[in-house]
């Protein structure tokens, strides 16, 4: 409970620094490049293979690209986990991928590999994030 | 592309790339990410698994 707390302290007391806002934000835009820039090269490429592939996996089985103004709630939900992906959400939604009838029971899993790829993303990001404070080696 | 993949090949691969980034994001070092990493493929495939029987017995 106290090393809770205290590892919370710390995170909050972290200094802002340029790696800790650059890392985060190159790691939403382009997976696995928040470590890389911080020459975590095995892990970046890995998450780099990882979340693009899955990504891009979930486009092949037609999936899904939920766009910002789905009206319904699930829609909304389902945008922000694909918002994750983010370089690979900005390409499909600017090259109209993913917006195809589903025509297949398999389609809906693509749907699922998309919103997965980008919240997998988020997770990748914060940890990028802790690496750039110090807080993980 | 079109791609299909059955239901079980789909969930492998879903349990194979998000097994890889738990284990890096969720753990410190090299050892405790390859062994985290594949602990989480094995929850996530025997969950199918037995996800599979369940609906299965189910059914009968």
């Amino acid at each position: 409970m106290a090393n809770t707390s205290k590892s919370a302290t710390q995170a909050a007391a972290a200094p802002i620094t340029t790696m800790s806002v650059v890392a985060p934000a190159l790691g939403w835009f382009i997976p696995g490049a928040g470590h890389l820039i911080q020459k975590r090269y095995g892990r970046g490429a890995l998450l780099l293979v990882s979340i693009v592939t899955m990504f891009l996996l979930g486009l092949g089985m037609q999936g899904r690209v939920y766009k910002p103004n789905g009206g319904d709630i699930l829609d909304i939900l389902g945008f922000v986990g694909d918002i994750g992906a983010g370089g690979l959400y900005i390409i499909s939604r600017a090259m109209n991928w993913g917006e195809g009838l589903i025509a297949h029971a398999t389609a809906d899993y693509g749907t699922k590999f998309i919103i997965v790829s980008g919240l997998l993303n988020f997770i990748a990001v914060a940890d990028a994030y802790h690496i750039a404070i110090g807080k993980k080696p | 592309m079109n791609l299909q993949l059955s239901h079980f090949s789909a969930a492998v691969l879903f349990a194979l790339f998000a097994s890889v980034v738990f284990g890096i994001t969720q753990r410190n070092s090299t050892r405790e990410m390859l062994r985290y990493g594949l602990y989480c493929f094995a929850m996530f495939v025997g969950g199918v698994i037995v996800a599979g029987w369940v609906m299965w017995i189910l059914r009968r």
